[in-house]
This record gives structure tokens, C-alpha cells and sequence, in this order.
């Protein structure tokens, strides 16, 4: 028990100290290291839970695919890091703001709890499962069995968001040259080559 | 205090002897495969290969290896320190801590977790930030190039790997290597996969930037691509993360499509040779095939590898997903 709680404050610890880090490192590319060194540290958080399907969904999607995404933008750009920070103060008010705002709402989820116990109840109802499933089963069957309609409307979403986000960017430019991959294997000789019978002393 | 050495120290102890067990073996193979690399392509291209330190030049990857140690490391005044050496160090570590997972006979796992492939495809997710970090921390823009197409091809050529782990998943009923090597009893599945063991081969040379698709490092463009600053033991780092990544992705496939640790045929006294012979001799012909094509195969040009991951691989292997997906339904081939 020793070790897993130990590892559980490793790991709470460094999640929060790579959270604050993501906002004031100097340098953005630190922060979005910073930002996958918290990723990678909840994963770590989900694995103490049990929830190693979550934990390593979280790596591949989040680490392995996402972070990287936001590594090479920031990289690409050249972003002005005396610019960035000149409006700190002028947004803080609304930063602070926001962050009081999601503070207010947690403490009432989890006051919820304390002042009315009942209504965890809510929270864990319906689906109980025996203990033997995986967690990757357990989700499954929630997903694909039991909430089917939700997922599948929530996929149509993410699809015309997609499609909308290309349609937005995307931009015909006629002058680009490009290679036509099936029309070049397609030619054959008689296409591009024309044998003549020259005469000496004359020319074609 | 017996408590503490039986609950705690006895059980550390025996998870390192555990892990040096597999990381020794492993360094040597590593060793080894930079050896038969050179002694591979050396003949098809009818040359000796290293031929002079030791019987046969078996002792020329110590000696490289001796060479790189006693050099000098240099780090460029432009760099990134913290995260220049951090790059290298990440590469290697990745390329080992995959091994946790790899059962290499029955039984003969250091970790035998519920979710073994997912861990393995985080893992081998994640080698793209040894690339991109040292390509960035380098400061100096053959490198930083390197770094970009390599972020971009391991990118794509994940997400078609994804494809080809859920068509075996679909197969097998787990996530555990485990159960993926002993669901493997009667066919091995590069049989009824075959187009998927191609693309999971294909996709694997890239993932692990190995010709044709070594864009990255391509030599005649982009001198050597994320390594050039790099010298002496930080770049021995990212050769043996490389290298420990091939080793890693033909372990991978020898698991998903090769039937792990199985012999070839049901007879009772090929079960008498130990698993872990039969799952060397399966990695070793893999990585000898990666070696093969990278004598035989021109690279290819970036729009090319571009155009190969996301408009031939991702949507074959979403197709043939569905294709595995509707076989299991019609035919009630639903995995125990």
C-alpha cells in the first residue's frame, strides 16, 4: 500500500508542477514539453486507478498524436515571446475569471457529494459489471451496447466538423504542378514517342 | 524488518534481476545487428564487410562502440542544452522499455498487463520525441528539417498500424500478447491477414525510419538529418535506440502475425526446442528482410511516402478491417 500511494504523489506531484510549468515556462516549446510531461503523468494517475485502457488510450491519442501536432506548430512558428507577455496583465482579469468559475463548479460536484450522499448513487448507477471483465470490455460494452445512438451522434459530429474544417482551408491553386501517379504509369510508348523515317539531305 | 525485506526489497530486487535479464541479451542483439547489417548488405553488394577486428570482425561493434565512448561530446553553443542531451537519452530509453511487455516464451514476461499491445503502440507512439526534440534543440536547420518529415511520417504510418493491431485484436478477443501469441495455435495469422502483415511490415520500416523511407536521415539532401550535431556517446544513444527500435517492431511482428514463440508445425518434438529459440529465429528473419530491403530498395521522395500512408494504407486497412470485422460476424468466427 506504501508504494502505491507513494507512487500515487510522484505522480499527483509532478502533474501539478509540469501544469504550472505549461503556463510559465518561457519558452513555448518547453511548455508543450511540460504539457506532455503532465499528460504522461496522469496516465500514470489512471494506471494507480486501474484504468490502464484509459491510461494508455491517453498516451497514444493525447502524447503520441495531439501533443505532437501542437510540438510542431509551435515550433514552426515564430512566435514573439516579449509580445506574448505585454497583455498578461490587461487578461488576467478574465483569466481569472474563468478559473474561478471552473473552481466554484468543482466544489460544487464534489460538495454535492459530501452535503448530500445519496446522490453518488447517481453517478455510479445502472450497469454494474463483475469484476472479471477487463476495463477494455467494460468500456466497449458501454460504448458500442449500451450508449450505441450517442456514439454514433457524436461521430457524426466530429465527421462534419472535419469536413467543415477542410472546406474552410482548403484552396484550389491551378498553377501548382502535380504528379499524376495512375496517368504516368498509364502511357505507353506510342504516346510519347514518334518514330520517322528520315531521309538523309532533307530533315522532317 | 523481515517484513520490509520479504514485502519490499526481496521483490525489487528480483524485478531488476528480471529486467538486466532482458536489457543484456537485448544490447547485445543490438550490438550484433549493426554487425550483421553491414555483413549483410556487404555481401549482396559482393563486398567483405568488417572482416579485420577480431575472428571474422565479431568484435567490431565493441571496438565502434569503444570508439564513440572515448570521444568527445560536443554540445553547440546555438543548442537547447537541457533538452539536446534530454533527446538521446529519451530515444534509448524507448527503445527498451517496449521489452517490458514482449513475451519471448510462455510465461518468459516481465510484465504480462491486460493491455499489452496498446502499451506496445504508446511506446513505439512516443519515439517520435527523441527526433523532434533533438531536431529542435539543435538549432541549426538540416537537423530541424530532419525532425519535421520524421514527425510527419511516424504520424501517418501510426495510424495505419493502429488499423492493422485492431483487425488482430478483432481476431484474437484481447489485448494481452499473451493471449495474441496462443490464439495463434492452429494458423498463424500472417495467413488470414496476409495484406495486413504487409502493410504492418511496411508501415513498421517506416515507423522505425529504415529504408526506403529513412527520409529523415537521408544523407544526400539532409547530411544526416536530427543527428547531425550530435557526437561520440549521445549519438552512439540514438544508433541504439534505432537499432533497439528495429529489434522492437520485428518483435512486434513476430507476436502479432508469426505466432510468437510457436514452432511451425504441431509436432510434438519441435515443442521440444525452448520458445525462446524459435521466437530469436523468427525475429532474426525479420530484421534480416529489413536488411535485405534496405540493400535492395532506392528511398523514396517525400510525396511519395506521403501519398503511400494516407491514400493507400489508411484507407486499404480501414477497409479490411471492416472486411475481418464482417467475416468474424458472418461467419460466427467469434474468438473465445
Amino acid at each position: 500500500m506504501i508504494i502505491s500511494s507513494l507512487a500515487f504523489y510522484l505522480f499527483s506531484f509532478i502533474t501539478i508542477f509540469s501544469a504550472v510549468m505549461v503556463i510559465s515556462a518561457r519558452n513555448p516549446v518547453h511548455s508543450v514539453l511540460f504539457l506532455i510531461l503532465a499528460f504522461f503523468n496522469s496516465a500514470g494517475l489512471f494506471v494507480l486507478l486501474g484504468a490502464e485502457f484509459l491510461a494508455m488510450i491517453l498516451v497514444v491519442v493525447y502524447v503520441g498524436a495531439v501533443a505532437v501536432l501542437f510540438l510542431f506548430v509551435v515550433m514552426m512558428l515564430d512566435i514573439n515571446f516579449v509580445e506574448l507577455r505585454e497583455g498578461f496583465l490587461q487578461y488576467l482579469p478574465i483569466g481569472a475569471l474563468v478559473g474561478i468559475i471552473l473552481m466554484a463548479e468543482l466544489v460544487l460536484i464534489f460538495g454535492s457529494w459530501v452535503i448530500n450522499p445519496s446522490s453518488e448513487s447517481i453517478v455510479t448507477t445502472s450497469i454494474v459489471y463483475n469484476s472479471d471483465t477487463t476495463n477494455t470490455h467494460a468500456l466497449g460494452q458501454l460504448i458500442y451496447t449500451h450508449y450505441i445512438y450517442l456514439f454514433q451522434a457524436a461521430g457524426l459530429l466530429l465527421l462534419v466538423a472535419m469536413i467543415g474544417a477542410i472546406v474552410l482551408t482548403v484552396r484550389k491553386r491551378p498553377t501548382v504542378k502535380r504528379q499524376n501517379i495512375s496517368e504516368q504509369v498509364a502511357v505507353r510508348v506510342d504516346d510519347v514517342i514518334e518514330v520517322k523515317d528520315v531521309t538523309s539531305g532533307s530533315g522532317i | 524488518m523481515l517484513e520490509i525485506w520479504t514485502d519490499y526489497a526481496w521483490p525489487l530486487i528480483w524485478i531488476i534481476i528480471k529486467i538486466l535479464l532482458i536489457v543484456i541479451p537485448l544490447l547485445i542483439a543490438v550490438a550484433y545487428l549493426t554487425y550483421a547489417e553491414r555483413k549483410v548488405i556487404g555481401s549482396i553488394q559482393l563486398r567483405m564487410g568488417p572482416n579485420v577486428v577480431g575472428p571474422f570482425g565479431l568484435l567490431q561493434p565493441f571496438a565502434d562502440g569503444l570508439k564513440l565512448l572515448v570521444k568527445e561530446s560536443i554540445i553547440p553553443t546555438g543548442s537547447n542544452r537541457v533538452v539536446f542531451i534530454l533527446a538521446p537519452m529519451l530515444t534509448f530509453t524507448l527503445g527498451l522499455i517496449g521489452w517490458a511487455v514482449i513475451p519471448v516464451a510462455d510465461g518468459w514476461v516481465l510484465s504480462d498487463i491486460n493491455v499489452g499491445i496498446l502499451y506496445l503502440f504508446a511506446v513505439s507512439s512516443l519515439g517520435v520525441y527523441g527526433i523532434i526534440m533533438a531536431g529542435w534543440a539543435s538549432n541549426s536547420i538540416y537537423p530541424f528539417l530532419g525532425a519535421l518529415r520524421s514527425a510527419a511520417q511516424m504520424v501517418s504510418y501510426e495510424v495505419s498500424i493502429g488499423f492493422v493491431i485492431v483487425t488482430v485484436l478483432l481476431a484474437v478477443g484481447s489485448l494481452n500478447m499473451t493471449d495474441i501469441v496462443l490464439a495463434q495455435q492452429k494458423v498463424w495469422f500472417f495467413i488470414p491477414l496476409f495484406p495486413m502483415f504487409v502493410i504492418f511490415f511496411i508501415s513498421g520500416l517506416a515507423e522505425t525510419n529504415r529504408a526506403p523511407f529513412d527520409l529523415p536521415e537521408a544523407e544526400a539532401e539532409l547530411v544526416s538529418g536530427y543527428n547531425v550535431e550530435y557526437s561520440a556517446m549521445s549519438f552512439a544513444l540514438f544508433f541504439l535506440g534505432e537499432y533497439a527500435n528495429m529489434i522492437l517492431v520485428s518483435a512486434m511482428t513476430v507476436i502479432l502475425f508469426l505466432g510468437g514463440w510457436l514452432p511451425p508445425f504441431d509436432f510434438t518434438f519441435l515443442y521440444w526446442i525452448p520458445g525462446v529459440i524459435w521466437f530469436s529465429l523468427k525475429v532474426s528473419l525479420v530484421l534480416f528482410v529489413f536488411l535485405w530491403v534496405r540493400a535492395t530498395l532506392p528511398r523514396y521522395r517525400y510525396d511519395q511516402l506521403m501519398r503511400l500512408g494516407w491514400k493507400v494504407f489508411l484507407p486499404f486497412s480501414l477497409f479490411w478491417v471492416v472486411v475481418t470485422a464482417g467475416a468474424i460476424v458472418a461467419f460466427e468466427w467469434y474468438p473465445k
